[in-house]
């Protein structure tokens, strides 16, 4: 088990620790998610069907609609949000989506946080840094 | 960031606490966004009055008043809504009274809806209810910065007008409209507007179904970045580049383009990259249309068409012209309906010209203020339904659980009155 520590830049100040959600793919607000569940409902998305309540998702952008952050936003008001974001590029879709989910969050890493967090991995997210706790491997 | 003495004084209370809301989430966005300070606009293109459940609940318990602070301002704050700042128009949202007895969609929305239209009306939301402000009126100049939501609206003032907006969302706008100010970040900038991608157009691109698919591919060689497109172009109008930007949003973020000698802030190719040199390019030949082509059709397998879906984004005056014209004398299949999307100043006047009765005798509709996939509403039983935007075949098929058929104007007419598609590419 080694343990990694990311730099980055605070979107969102705050602190969030929790299992992280990794997608390789960008995330659609609007088509993308349903806000009432917490679920991607993207039928080509990697994580179709998949839940990210309570997790840390890492993305690599947000895409799609300008209705990005009232879909998040919505997260927050139905209790479905997730509890920190981890951006890999930043926009004006992903910046406002993350303010107003009001969860810590952090973009611009020394390294690419989706090929270097793994989902299950476990997330310090601590304003400008993150701490990696690489998943133990099932024996 | 940098603040003006104004801007710190709206964020200290000093014109009310619905201002210092506004500032204070314009604070917050500006921060997540490395902005170094605010720029002023006079321009918001935003929505406060489409329905949602979150917008019913809150509503109901806590009035109009308090639905804005939460969903338009993000604050928790309770306070009186004042009258907009600046300018600010209503996009699309959904179906009207328009549409009762047409479109299957909860009557609860429509009346939730018209109370807004109401309440923001009063305090100064122009209500254009459209996905393309700029049809109707609210045309922005070159270089005026704005605040607007809705990706193909966004492409278009950047792109087709040279205005300056980043792709706002739902909580900027209303801070916006409030305060008359956005982050001075991205598309505001002069050093982020040149050129990033080349695509070097080989094939003959001048009719509205082949600028579609021609924004579909670059979106997809751009992503979130800007294309130049060059080579065998006819000269687009209006209507050619709505369904161009729209597509090059759908499938990729596109929010600004340049089409050197069509569109204002790129005189060449070499003028598009601002001096940053010339990339290699990407190729749109005849196999790159066929392939987009069949991406845009890889949703459909029955040919029965029980729905035809057009004006996406919301037709001009003349795509309805061009639809009674193809309509005229003509009779749709039982099994079939046809629904046309316009902004409804625009139907107007298709209603004046007698477009609107035409296709009403043909057995269409001319409906307004939203979309299927806005409202997440299609004629009841649609199992399969063909249209002639790359963004509807995009999107509708996800959204609905539908098939989709992409073609021309005249194979979706042909669809509506066969029942059947017989689409085919060129």
């Amino acid at each position: 088990m080694s343990d990694i520590i990311l730099h980055g830049r605070t979107v969102v100040p705050g602190v969030a620790e929790g299992e992280a959600l990794v997608s390789h793919e960008p995330i659609s607000g609007w088509g993308g998610i349903d806000p009432a569940r917490g679920v991607i409902i993207e039928p080509r998305h990697e994580l179709f069907g998949v839940c990210f309540t309570g997790k840390i998702l890492v993305f690599p952008s947000a895409k799609g609609s300008s209705g990005w952050s009232g879909f998040f936003q919505t997260t927050r008001l139905s209790g479905t949000a997730p509890i920190g974001m981890i951006i890999g590029r930043i926009s004006a879709k992903s910046a406002l989506g993350a303010v107003v989910t009001r969860v810590p969050a952090i973009t611009d890493l020394d390294a690419d946080p989706c090929e270097v967090i793994h989902t299950g991995d476990w997330l310090l997210l601590d304003n400008s840094t993150v701490e990696v706790r690489k998943r133990e491997p099932a024996v | 960031m940098y603040l003006t003495d104004e801007e710190k004084a709206m964020r200290d209370g000093f014109e009310g606490p619905a201002v210092a809301a506004a500032m204070d989430l314009l604070l917050r966005y500006g921060a997540a966004l490395d902005a170094s300070r605010l720029c002023d606009i006079r321009n918001v293109a935003g929505t406060m009055t489409q329905p949602s459940p979150v917008k019913a609940r809150l509503v109901k318990e806590h009035g109009w008043d308090k639905a804005f602070a939460v969903i338009n301002l993000d604050s928790d704050g309770d306070f009186a809504v004042p009258p907009m700042a600046v300018p600010t128009c209503q996009l699309q949202h959904g179906f009207g009274d328009d549409a009762r007895d047409v479109v299957p969609y909860p009557k609860q929305n429509i009346e939730l809806q018209a109370s807004a239209e109401a309440f923001y009306g009063r305090h100064g939301v122009n209500i254009l209810a459209t996905c393309t402000p700029y049809q109707v009126g609210n045309l922005p100049l070159r270089g005026e910065h704005c605040a607007w939501m809705e990706s193909s609206a966004v492409i278009y003032a950047n792109s087709v007008l040279g205005a300056r907006t980043n792709c706002e969302g739902i909580a900027s706008t209303g801070a916006a409209s409030l305060t008359g100010k956005i982050p001075c970040w991205g598309n505001h900038l002069d050093s982020n507007r040149h050129g990033t991608h080349l695509v070097q157009v080989d094939v003959a691109v001048d009719s509205f179904q082949d600028w579609g698919m021609l924004g579909y591919f670059a979106g997809g060689v751009a992503g979130e970045d800007r294309p130049v497109i060059t080579g065998s172009l006819g000269r687009p109008d209006l209507t050619d580049l709505k369904h161009f930007g729209a597509a090059a949003a759908t499938s990729g973020g596109v929010e600004l383009y340049h089409i050197p000698g069509i569109t204002p802030e790129a005189a060449s190719v070499e003028a598009a990259f601002a001096g940053r040199g010339v990339p290699s390019a990407a190729v749109y030949g005849l196999a790159e249309r066929r392939a987009v082509y069949e991406t845009l059709n890889e949703i459909g397998d029955s040919t029965d068409v029980d729905f035809v879906l057009l004006g996406c984004p919301h037709a001009s005056v003349d795509q309805m012209r061009r639809t009674a014209a193809a309509l005229d004398g003509k009779r749709l299949s039982p099994s079939t309906e046809l629904w046309i999307m316009a902004p409804r100043a625009l139907k107007e006047v298709a209603d004046r010209s007698g477009y609107t009765a035409v296709i009403q005798q043909a057995g269409g509709r001319v409906l307004t203020d939203s979309c299927p996939a806005m409202s997440r509403a299609a004629p009841k039983g649609t199992r399969v339904f063909a249209t002639d935007s790359a963004k509807q075949a995009h999107y509708l098929p996800a959204i609905l659980g539908i098939e989709a058929w992409f073609g021309t104007l005249d194979e979706c007419v042909d669809a509506a009155v066969t029942g059947r598609w017989n689409g085919r590419l060129d």
